[in-house]
């Protein structure tokens, strides 16, 4: 794998595709489980790690699947790894599983796994698949944390509350009550607020992505 | 035309087994990882479950095994269960000193509030929590003792003191606070609870004189369980075992 194609693939996979800005999908967790910094990033990671896993499997596989059982198979490797890390995070990081724990089998339904490994893995070495997989887990937990920051700061006016339920009690300090005395504003906890937050989201990210457009625009010479 | 559909046959046995050898592989995988993590579950469930029933009994009523103590009660309005719940007996050497009753307050603002409600013999609350809801977060999830110690406000507190009228809010009129906006959650956890007390009232000879539970055969206590409370002084050979 050449340094291009990597490069290519963290691209795609944080920006020009970003699973959450651009492809919109997998929006069910990324709107259910973003109401803080700390569960947005567990969670994000959570499905990067199964993304990582089923994208390297499919990939691995991808010689004895004929073409017209694929979806069943990839559905049946994703579901079986995502039980698998479930059983693994219940047994070995119970504390953090007792917050993530309904959210974990909710990643058998995320469609961007299932869509990278048919449209990505299934089609490619291993190695391509798994890089592919994490760019793509990255660009997710990218905006599922900061969506979770926006909607943890405007909700309950504090950041990364709830550290202390995957770092431990010490961890409670880092806890940052950035607007002190705060009421609260319930519309950003809710469902709603994760709507209007990922609007605003994605507003910028288009914003940004016609500005660069515009400079190239300007940049090149204006034909006679 | 024969051999077509013979091929067609052919083609799909082949697609079939192939599938079947997925699903055999991710049973064996999933059946693999269930056996490995299974003991290691049960017992960070177990740990779990003692913790919380730590919270609701201070330690000094009780040195038997809590865990081990767990009965089952039939469905009952007042617990505001549908389905037999659970029952922990502690005890102090052999004198039974307090229960924990599960029960559910089924008038919640989002639907069922599961509560734990341990209860001294005395008839007083030693300790309420809360182990499921749907609440509004940030609004009325208060009733969780991580996020507020509203929920303490029950330790102590009997169906006489204050006077069963006054299990209410302060707003109708009652002796219990409650968070402003969310009523509605104070109003139901206060109903259960005080349910949970009439219900320990109601059947505390049943669930405090043990041979009761021996009748239906299902005792695992060897030795004869006496019931008095004076015999603070003997030895606490079968439940210093944990």
């Amino acid at each position: 794998m050449t340094m291009n194609e990597f490069r290519t693939l963290f691209q795609n996979g944080l920006d020009k595709q970003n699973a959450g800005l651009v492809q919109l999908l997998g929006l069910c967790p990324l709107l259910a489980i973003s109401n803080t910094l700390i569960n947005a990033l567990s969670l994000g990671l959570a499905t990067m790690l199964v993304m990582a896993s089923a994208s390297g499997a499919v990939s691995g596989v991808r010689h004895f699947v004929p073409h017209e059982i694929r979806i069943p198979v990839f559905v049946l490797i994703i579901a079986a790894l995502v039980t698998v890390i479930d059983l693994l995070m219940n047994a070995f990081v119970h504390p953090l599983y007792l917050v993530l724990g309904i959210f974990i089998p909710l990643i058998t339904t995320n469609c961007i796994v299932l869509a990278r490994a048919d449209a990505f893995a299934s089609k490619n070495r291993p190695l391509h698949s798994v890089v592919d997989a994490v760019a793509m887990g990255l660009g997710l937990t990218m905006v599922l944390v900061v969506l979770g920051g926006m909607r943890e700061l405007a909700g309950q006016g504090t950041l990364l509350s709830g550290i202390d339920l995957v770092f431990g009690e010490q961890s409670k300090q880092f806890v940052l009550h950035v607007l002190p005395n705060y009421q609260g504003f319930l519309l950003a906890v809710l469902p709603p607020g994760a709507f209007i937050a990922l609007g605003l989201l994605i507003a910028a990210h288009n914003w940004q992505k016609a500005r660069v457009e515009q400079r190239v625009h300007a940049a090149a010479p204006v034909p006679a | 035309m024969i051999s077509q559909i013979k091929a067609a046959g052919r083609n799909a046995l082949r697609t079939g087994m192939i599938l079947l050898i997925f699903a055999l592989v991710a049973t064996a995988l999933l059946a693999f990882t269930f056996a490995r993590t299974q003991p290691i579950i049960e017992r960070s469930q177990q740990a779990e479950m003692l913790s919380l029933l730590g919270q609701v009994l201070p330690p000094a009523l009780y040195n038997n095994d809590l865990l081990a103590s767990e009965r089952s009660v039939p469905a009952d309005d007042l617990l505001g269960t549908r389905q037999p719940s659970s029952v922990w007996i502690a005890r102090h050497g052999e004198a039974i000193t307090a229960v924990v009753l599960e029960a559910i307050a089924p008038d919640g603002y989002g639907g069922n509030i599961h509560l734990l409600v341990g209860i001294n013999v005395d008839g007083t609350v030693t300790g309420v929590r809360v182990t499921a809801h749907s609440e509004t977060p940030g609004l009325g999830d208060y009733i969780v003792r991580s996020k507020s110690p509203w929920i303490q406000q029950f330790v102590d507190k009997s169906l006489t003191s204050p006077a069963a009228k006054r299990w209410k809010v302060a707003k109708d009129g009652g002796a219990f606070d409650a968070r402003a906006g969310a009523t509605i959650t104070s109003r139901a956890v206060i109903k259960a609870v005080r349910g949970a007390l009439d219900y320990f009232a109601q059947h505390r000879a049943a669930l405090i004189a043990p041979p009761a539970a021996g009748k239906d055969g299902q005792t695992e206590e060897t030795a004869p369980v006496k019931v008095e409370p004076a015999r603070d002084a003997t030895p606490v050979k079968e439940n210093s075992a944990r």
